[in-house]
């Protein structure tokens, strides 16, 4: 087992650093279905972690827990090497963990520019009798994280939409808005839920660009669902495979491809 | 040729995202302000400013409120009735308690009162979500006209159950009370009306105004990203409260001088105001205003038509009145559901074409 | 029996005959908010319209004759006839049809897929629209009905409480009748719902109109149909308040009297809808009997039923019987 405080660097010259996230023996249920099956893996700091498994698998449940959108009824999620107390999701959020949905949940009825705005919510304190008056601190603020944002708004060519009402953009542009939202908060941590889903392959190729160069220029950690196999094997650094709210595979991506167990779910091996 | 935006460039961003960008909507705006301010206080008298003036800018202010709760956050509320009389009683009490006190800093505690009163109410929202919130908003507007019916010291134990306002005066002008200027009753009015667009823009193109959209648009989302859902509700109904208890007490103390609860302050102010910012455009200042302007002169302009000019009976004037208010409402839903501001937009975008068709 | 028990019960008693009326509103809500996601604000206006249709059917007034008076210098009020109150109720029922008609074809055809709160505010605008037609129509003077429905004072059950507790309770006949009639509507509805091919279709509806609309279902049909039935329940709520209290304005108030129930029963529940009248109607007239008049200065009817659905609102969102909202994203 891996040390807790140790690094390493890939083959590549990427810095992969020490455990930042732990599921401990996850469980998940709904009423009587049991969505998530105790369930152990960790992400270290800096790399691209993968979840992959079929549909139903608990995959987007599993970030669902990791957003403290949903509390595992057994388990506990361990943030920085402490278990993490109960706490709601938009104090997760402000812990630094960023992420995008797997059916799109942008602010429809703003623009672009608004949008990736709010992932800036985060960091902006001044209080609402400055923001009345807007002039001052209120503007100033408002100023200073206007820069951070067009700066993701530039690092994803999202520039000319910026001020389109999102309702009107079409789908892989959207997706790519959910990512500027999320990029914006300036994240440690960015959980991406199918962000390839219904793109052509050279959307692919953009934002599977796009999410190696978060993770190059600014140290994300990233874990991603997905489901395109090539994307996954070439992106991440490790993978967990889920199957029936159970994990059967854990590893670098030539390990979990040979896990006879996995090539059974995948290809639909009956199960007891 | 005349309304165009090329040549109009912004260097920084505190340029862009100013309330006119357009150089011709800035200077049209500060005609429209120069007319109401400097123009006409000159020309008004008593009939206009009581039929039209002062009841277009004190629901121009209580649309704002309701705006900010309803078109900004989502947050429908049925309450705005209650609300006002809040805001019409704390003024009463306020004036009455302390006579010396200035007129300005009655009406801006009313609004705070009416604020706190906003947020008790508001809470159910952080459990209760769409109808059943309106439904809920509707607990706190009998509630309210109850109280203010049934419990003798919110109208200091007079016999008739009814408030008047005493006569105050502003800068050793008389605002309330009987003796009365047009012009003075206006501009006091008027500076409320500032204010409270000055303020809500602002709010509502920062930091908090994004929460509440957000909240509007995805309330999962929105506290999935970081959004505490709490205190962006609980602000919209505390800031909305704000701006409808100041108008609750405009309306009692300069406007009306005696209310009976009621009377003035039932559901159907309520639905009224909710009307004014269906119509006038959810979610925008400017419907705001459209809505109130549109649903103030409305009857006036029926009244006229009818009872004046054809001579109709006053009480099919009012059943009219109700055809046509209900009527308007479906159509504006079915053509225009982002009301009047956007039939504005809309008319500015071709305005910036004109006179090419695209 | 003790006195303050005895009129405790009576008032109880009253109140659950209360809340049987307030059930028989509360259900044409839920059938149009079952098939169409739509909350008819209108309802209570629909009731008012139905009663003052009949009424006027009955009374063999003009319609419209203040206008045409107004505009034409005319003087004509009457036709003249007295139609039977039976023949004068299926008349009403097919002017109820045909606002139902009108209302999806004029109306919320054009509003499909819109977000609940537009459609709810369209009811609303509709609700002010039918108000000013049915003003204009028929008058806004307080008419009476009368269809022969028995009425007053129930001398059986006073007699006999009378010998057996030493009071004699006041049960109206007319509440006994109302309760009677809104039982058995509600047993129809239910079992129109689940068990005939339109009830199936209806909840189809409700539940998703693409995916209905994809297996055939007539959405257009099904929402004449739905307001039809709604019509007809107004029109039932209609005959029974307008007989109590006579046909005006605050007729249509009671929607606003439903909307409570609603809250308790859950929006999409025929049984929640039944249960929520009944825990109202008996809850408000207690609270009031008991705490209200005694130490509150009385006419906590107002908003007791509010506050009541709101409380219990916070603690279980969905209602006693509707749906819960597992929300996913």
């Amino acid at each position: 087992m891996k040390d807790m405080t140790d690094g390493y660097v890939t083959a590549d010259g990427r810095q992969i650093g020490p455990v930042v996230m732990e599921m401990k023996n996850i469980t998940l249920r709904f009423g009587g279905v049991e969505a998530i099956k105790d369930i152990s893996f960790d992400i270290r700091q800096g790399e691209i972690r993968a979840i992959i498994g079929p549909n139903g698998a608990g995959k987007s449940s599993m970030l669902n827990v990791i957003s403290g959108f949903y509390v595992p009824q057994e388990g506990e999620v361990w943030y920085k090497g402490a278990p993490r107390p109960s706490m709601k999701p938009y104090e997760v959020a402000q812990q630094g963990i960023a992420r995008t949905f797997q059916n799109i949940a942008l602010f429809e009825g703003m623009s672009v520019l608004d949008n990736v705005m709010t992932g800036r919510l985060t960091n902006m304190k001044t209080g609402m009798l400055w923001q009345s008056i807007w002039k001052g601190k209120a503007e100033r603020e408002e100023t200073a994280n206007r820069e951070v944002a067009e700066k993701i708004i530039d690092f994803l060519e999202i520039q000319a939409i910026r001020k389109t009402p999102v309702s009107r953009l079409s789908y892989g542009l959207k997706k790519r808005v959910e990512l500027a939202r999320a990029l914006a908060a300036e994240p440690s941590i960015l959980l991406l839920d199918e962000p390839m889903a219904g793109m052509n392959v050279e959307e692919k190729e953009d934002m599977s660009r796009f999410i190696l160069d978060v993770n190059d220029e600014f140290g994300t950690t990233i874990a991603l669902i997905e489901h395109d196999m090539g994307v996954v094997m070439d992106l991440s650094d490790r993978v967990v495979v889920m199957d029936y709210g159970k994990k059967i595979g854990d590893g670098t991506p030539s390990e979990v491809r040979n896990n006879q167990d996995v090539i059974d779910a995948y290809l639909g091996v009956a199960h007891d | 040729m005349l309304y165009r935006e090329s040549g109009d460039f912004s260097s920084t961003y505190a340029e862009d995202s100013q309330t006119f960008p357009i150089k011709f909507d800035r200077y049209r705006y500060y005609f429209v302000l120069f007319i109401a301010i400097a123009v006409i206080p000159f020309m008004i008298n008593d009939y206009w400013v009581n039929s039209l003036f002062l009841p277009f800018l004190i629901y121009a202010i209580a649309a704002i409120g309701l705006n900010i709760l309803v078109g900004y956050c989502g947050q429908v509320s049925l309450g705005t009735g209650g609300f006002m009389a809040v805001g019409a009683y704390a003024c009463y009490k306020f004036m009455t308690a302390f006579p010396e006190v200035s007129m300005l800093v009655h009406v801006l505690l009313s609004g705070l009162v009416t604020a706190c009163v906003g947020v008790l109410f508001g809470l159910p929202s952080l459990r209760i979500k769409g109808f059943y919130l309106a439904v809920a908003t509707l607990a706190a507007q009998f509630f309210l006209v109850w109280l203010f019916n049934r419990v003798p010291w919110f109208y200091n134990y007079s016999a008739s159950g009814q408030i008047s306002a005493p006569e105050r005066t502003f800068f050793g002008i008389e605002i309330t009370g009987p003796n009365t200027q047009a012009w003075a009753t206006y501009l006091f009015c008027l500076m409320f009306v500032i204010f409270s667009a000055y303020v809500a823009r602002n709010l509502t193109r920062g930091s908090v105004g994004r929460k509440w959209m957000a909240i509007r648009d995805m309330d999962i989302a929105a506290e999935i990203i970081g959004v505490s859902p709490l205190r962006a509700k609980l602000t919209a109904f505390a800031v909305s409260s704000f701006f409808i208890g100041i108008s609750g007490a405009l309306f009692f103390s300069v406007y009306l001088g005696a209310v009976e609860v009621g009377e003035v302050f039932g559901i159907q102010k309520s639905f009224l105001v909710l009307f004014m910012i269906i119509i006038g455009g959810l979610g925008s200042i400017f419907g705001s205003f459209a809505g109130a302007a549109f649903l103030v002169l409305l009857p006036v302009a029926l009244k006229i038509v009818g009872v004046d000019w054809l001579g109709w009976p006053t009480d099919i004037v009012a059943h009219l009145q109700l055809v046509i208010v209900g009527g308007l409402i479906i159509i504006f839903l079915i053509a225009e559901p982002h009301g009047l501001a956007q039939l504005w937009r809309v008319a500015k975008e071709k305005l910036r074409l004109w006179p090419f068709p695209h | 029996m003790p006195e303050q028990l005895a009129f405790t019960i009576e008032v109880f008693l009253n109140g659950l005959m209360a809340g049987v009326l307030y059930a028989l509103v509360a259900l044409g809500f839920v059938l149009i908010y079952k098939a169409s996601g739509i909350f008819n604000y209108a309802q209570g206006v629909m009731a008012l319209f139905a009663a003052l249709t009949l009424a006027g059917i009955i009374d063999g007034q003009v319609p419209f004759s203040h206008l045409i008076n107004a505009i034409l210098g005319t003087d004509i009020h009457h036709f003249g006839w007295h139609v039977p109150a039976f023949l004068a109720i299926l008349l009403t029922m097919v002017v109820m049809i045909g606002l139902a008609y009108a209302v999806q074809r004029l109306v919320f055809r054009h509003l499909v897929g819109q977000e609940p709160i537009i459609l709810f505010m369209a009811t609303i605008g509709l609700a002010y629209f039918l108000e000013g037609v049915g003003d204009l129509m028929w008058g806004s003077d307080i008419k009476s009905m009368d269809v022969g429905l028995p009425q007053g004072l129930n001398t059986w059950i006073d007699d006999t409480t009378f010998n057996a507790f030493g009071y004699g309770f006041f049960i109206d006949n007319l509440d006994i009748v109302a309760s009677i009639i809104a039982a058995l509507l509600v047993i129809g509805l239910v079992m129109f719902a689940q068990y005939t091919k339109q009830g199936r279709a209806m909840r189809a509806v409700a539940d998703d109109h693409q995916a209905a609309l994809s297996v055939g279902v007539s959405l257009n049909f099904i929402w004449i149909l739905v307001w039809s039935l709604a019509g007809f329940v107004a029109l039932v709520a209609g005959i029974m308040w307008g007989t109590k209290s006579g046909v005006q304005f605050s007729l249509s108030l009671i929607a606003l009297k439903a909307l409570p129930v609603l809250m308790l029963g859950g929006f999409t529940s025929i049984p929640g809808a039944i249960v929520g009248g009944l825990i109202i109607g008996v809850g408000e007239k207690l609270f009031e009997f008991l705490i209200g008049a005694p130490f509150l200065g009385g006419a906590t009817e107002n908003w007791f039923a509010y506050m009541l659905a709101l409380i219990f609102l916070v603690f279980r969102p969905q209602g006693l019987f509707g749906e819960k909202i597992i929300e996913r994203v």
